[in-house]
């Protein structure tokens, strides 16, 4: 049963005349600019990450932390990468890696559970919006009607910047069984109950989903071992699909290393470079490179000093990456003033978040942030 | 101008006698209402039973049955000398896959334990409070990485679920697990580890905004020092690491240790206002009204902190049997798969696939995704998640084969990595889990309230009358409403 109905849906995918209006309108439709963000959860540690590594204030307040400048992967003369990023250098060489410094905002908030919810909805920080930011841009500037959806979450998590009713998202652990299950999918109708209303909206989701969706696409391009590994790879496919998705969202973490933090951080820091250039490959391999762009986020970055657990505790601004065929390599944002800590011990920000979105939605959609965002955010020329 | 007054007072009161007081017992709605709010599913007998009582005795049952200890026997490593915590950069590759293995396994067997506990206890309600805990005080296996530290921490859990969360409060601050997890272990005065002291505040008592960056920080010092015996994973007080300074608390002053600061946070207000709505979205709707939440956290705090005042002002109230509300929370992994396995009277020999298939869904007990827990309600069902749901109640109540549709994903697993042999397995152990139609429908004293028991909101399609009984237990598993309690 289940054979004979996988193999329909190869041959219904294949075949441009199989009655599928949905196809044949993708192929009229200028295929949307792809974004791929990754949340770093937990809250990374951006100056183990983007390391400046010859800044004397970086080794005092770590003493054990401070990674070894004979290690660091110099990209000038102050700005290093950890070790463990190795392998995103001949992006730096090939200026396809921007380094944005110093990205947080105003009154920072240290609660890992209310800074993520101020980076999904992109508020101020005492400001409360239901919906994801990414959301209220596809609700003012929607994805041709031809996409898959606006937005696919890869693995567990919330819908971070998708949640929402106000876009088409969906959450996907692996493209392959989401096909498989899709036919299990039924029922639609109308209800007072808001739980019911929930989930007959994502049913009607899956099943609209579904019929777009194509997985299964072989890459010579070898993905990295474990469950990142496995998103990226849910990534290409879904870069590769027909019919077209704006977003896909994974994650990596936890980042929150209060203890012994220095293997774990080299760990997870080792995954995102592996992943990164996992991704690379596959889109090249699929012509898909020069229309996506690759950005982390997280909450927060992590305090300068070090804790007498060999880890680190809440901060406020951090670095962040940003990659993609079109991406202006350099460093942006200004490196982390460790002189000038505020009575927490944190770092001032640099960068405020919402341009770091704003440079997104304009320079690479051409959606007008402001009406998004709820003000004007000096964008970065990274695009 | 009293007196018409209270003779009309009389009159109402006459009047609503004989119904009053809820003589005439919850009824067979009210009480599956009951039994799948404050525990996972119920049989037929059981709600029929339920049905006859009224509102506060049968309240009061369920209060008079809870427990502190489980009813199952626990895993024999529980009692087995304690594990030391192994510095893994000492061990060798095969050590280390050998601990990673022992964890994993022991890790399957703690949770099909207390699975099976929540399907098999005289008192449901005793798990669903120790699983409300649990998701108040949220510590993962995958940090503490010690089964033994989480099954002790569970039993904590279970002790004080209907006792006195003060005594509970001040036990989980130096619970070895919750020690871990939130790095108080290592927290020392030259630079006090602030995790523990944050989430105490935002998660566990007063909630996020009603402290300070500075209360805090101030905090943190005053849990410096409560730290875990590495032999015997044991609390131990390290009087070298405690700063016995002074501190300034939420407007307070003075040389406070932990223990202090507990109480401090106890004293607050906000406290009982932050666990009354925490219960009112568990046992009554998505939206708790406030000045409810406030008159139950009055009785909370009157009663100094017992448990069972605050459910019981919670559960005789009319929020909770109001008709709006009946149908209104999304049922979490756990419900629907050990709810499942309750109300349809499966009794698999091996919980280990209904762990898997919690995990799946979300919710992996002893390992919530984070110190908040988990986020629950809407939350539970994304497209993946409710696709899962799906697949978990059609392998169920397919038929004689559960299996047979899954044959090319066995295939596929044949070949695959460990993960997914392991995965094949648990599927292949779900043999014992298929509903068994004649004896359900043996089980019913009406077959026609087949309806009422398993949905808890009206079906979206109903099944059509002349549906043969398989035919519409299928039909009613397989509607949205079943996704409801």
């Amino acid at each position: 049963m289940t054979l004979a109905r996988r193999d329909f849906l190869k041959i219904a995918a294949l075949a441009p005349f199989a009655g599928s209006a949905a196809f044949a309108a993708a192929l009229d439709q200028p295929s949307r600019k792809l974004l791929i963000l990754i949340e770093l959860r937990g809250g990374n540690d951006g100056l183990n990450t983007v390391v400046p590594y010859s800044d004397p204030l970086y080794a005092s307040l770590r003493p054990r932390l401070a990674i070894d400048p004979d290690k660091v992967v110099k990209l000038t003369e102050k700005t290093g990468l950890h070790p463990s990023l190795e392998k995103l250098h001949p992006r730096w060489e090939a200026r396809e890696l921007a380094i944005v410094q110093g990205v947080g905002y105003p009154q920072p908030n240290l609660s890992h559970f209310r800074s993520i919810e101020i980076w999904d909805t992109a508020s101020k920080s005492d400001e409360y919006l239901d919906a994801g930011w990414l959301a209220r841009a596809f609700a003012a500037s929607p994805s041709p009607a031809s996409f898959a959806a606006d937005g696919v979450v890869v693995g567990a998590g919330s819908m971070g910047p998708l949640s929402g009713n106000a876009a088409r998202c969906i959450a996907l652990a692996d493209p392959a069984q989401f096909l498989r299950n899709a036919r299990l999918a039924r029922g639609e109708g109308e209800t007072r109950n808001p739980a019911l209303a929930h989930i007959l909206r994502v049913e009607r989701d899956v099943r609209a989903s579904a019929e777009k969706l194509t997985a299964g696409r072989k890459f010579e391009t070898a993905f990295p071992a474990g469950p990142f590994g496995n998103a990226v790879n849910t990534a290409a496919q879904l870069a590769t699909n027909e019919s077209g998705v704006a977003v896909v969202r994974l994650s990596l973490g936890s980042f929150d290393t209060h203890a012994n933090q220095q293997g774990t951080h080299a760990n997870l820091l080792r995954q995102l470079a592996e992943g990164i250039e996992a991704l690379r490959a596959a889109l090249l391999e699929a012509g898909r490179w020069d229309t996506t762009v690759i950005a982390t986020y997280a909450e927060f970055g992590r305090r300068p000093r070090e804790n007498q657990s060999g880890g680190t505790d809440h901060g406020t601004a951090s670095a962040h990456l940003v990659t993609g065929g079109k991406v202006k390599g350099g460093l942006y944002g200004a490196a982390p003033a460790l002189d000038r800590l505020d009575g927490d011990g944190n770092l001032p920000h640099a960068v405020d978040f919402r341009g770091y979105y704003a440079t997104l939605l304009d320079r690479w959609w051409g959606i007008d942030p402001k009406a998004v965002l709820g003000g004007r955010f000096e964008t970065l020329p990274i695009l | 101008m009293l007196i018409p007054a209270m003779r009309l007072i009389c009159a109402i009161a006459t009047f609503l006698l004989p119904f009053g007081a809820h003589a005439a017992g919850i009824g067979y709605d009210g009480a599956r209402h009951l039994l799948n709010r404050t525990g996972f599913g119920a049989t037929d007998a059981e709600v029929a039973d339920y049905s006859r009582l009224g509102r506060e005795e049968a309240v009061d049952r369920l209060l008079a049955s809870t427990r502190r200890e489980a009813s199952v026997p626990p895993p024999a490593f529980v009692d087995a000398p304690f594990d030391r915590f192994y510095r893994v950069s000492n061990l060798s590759a095969d050590e280390r896959m050998a601990v990673q293995r022992k964890l994993v396994l022991e890790s399957f067997e703690l949770r099909a334990w207390w699975l099976r506990e929540m399907a098999q206890t005289p008192s449901p309600l005793t798990e669903r409070m120790t699983l409300f805990w649990h998701n108040h005080f949220a510590t993962s296996q995958q940090k503490v990485r010690s089964l033994q530290l989480m099954y002790r921490q569970n039993a904590l859990l279970r002790r004080e679920a209907l006792g006195n969360f003060a005594t509970l409060l001040h036990a989980i601050a130096k619970d070895p697990a919750m020690l871990v997890y939130l790095d108080n272990a290592g927290s020392r005065r030259q630079a006090p580890n602030e995790n523990f002291a944050r989430e105490v505040m935002e998660l566990f008592t007063l909630g996020e905004g009603h402290y300070g960056e500075q209360d805090i920080k101030e905090a943190a010092r005053a849990f410096t020092g409560w730290s875990l015996d590495r032999e015997t994973g044991e609390y131990t007080y390290r009087r070298v690491w405690h700063d016995y300074g002074t501190k300034t608390i939420l407007g307070r002053t003075g040389r406070f240790d932990g223990e202090d600061v507990l109480d401090i946070l106890l004293a607050r207000p906000e406290t009982a206002r932050f666990i009354a709505a925490k219960l009112w979205r568990e046992f009554v709707s998505p939206t708790p009204d406030a000045a409810e939440v406030s008159r139950w956290a009055t009785v909370f705090r009157d009663a100094k902190y017992e448990v069972k005042p605050l459910l019981r002002a919670a559960l005789t109230s009319d929020a909770f049997w109001s008709p709006a509300n009946r149908g209104a929370l999304v049922k979490s992994p756990v419900d629907l798969v050990v709810g499942t396995l309750r109300t349809f009277g499966i009794r698999p020999v091996d919980l280990r696939p209904a762990v898997f298939a919690c995990a799946a869904l979300g919710q992996n007990p002893f390992a919530p995704p984070n110190v908040k827990g988990w986020a629950g309600g809407d939350a539970w069902i994304d497209s993946a998640t409710l696709l899962g749901r799906r697949q978990f109640v059609d392998r169920v109540f397919r038929g004689s084969d559960p299996m047979a549709a899954e044959a090319p994903m066995r295939v596929a697993a044949a070949a695959g990595a460990p993960g997914q042999a392991l995965r094949r397995m648990l599927e292949q152990g779900m043999g014992d889990y298929a509903f068994d139609a004649d004896r359900f429908a043996g089980s019913l004293a009406k077959t026609e309230r087949v309806d009422a028991l398993v949905l808890a909101y009206p079906a979206v399609s109903s099944p059509d009358r002349e549906m043969p009984f398989p035919e519409r237990v299928r039909a009613l598993v397989a509607d949205a409403s079943y996704q409801l309690k």
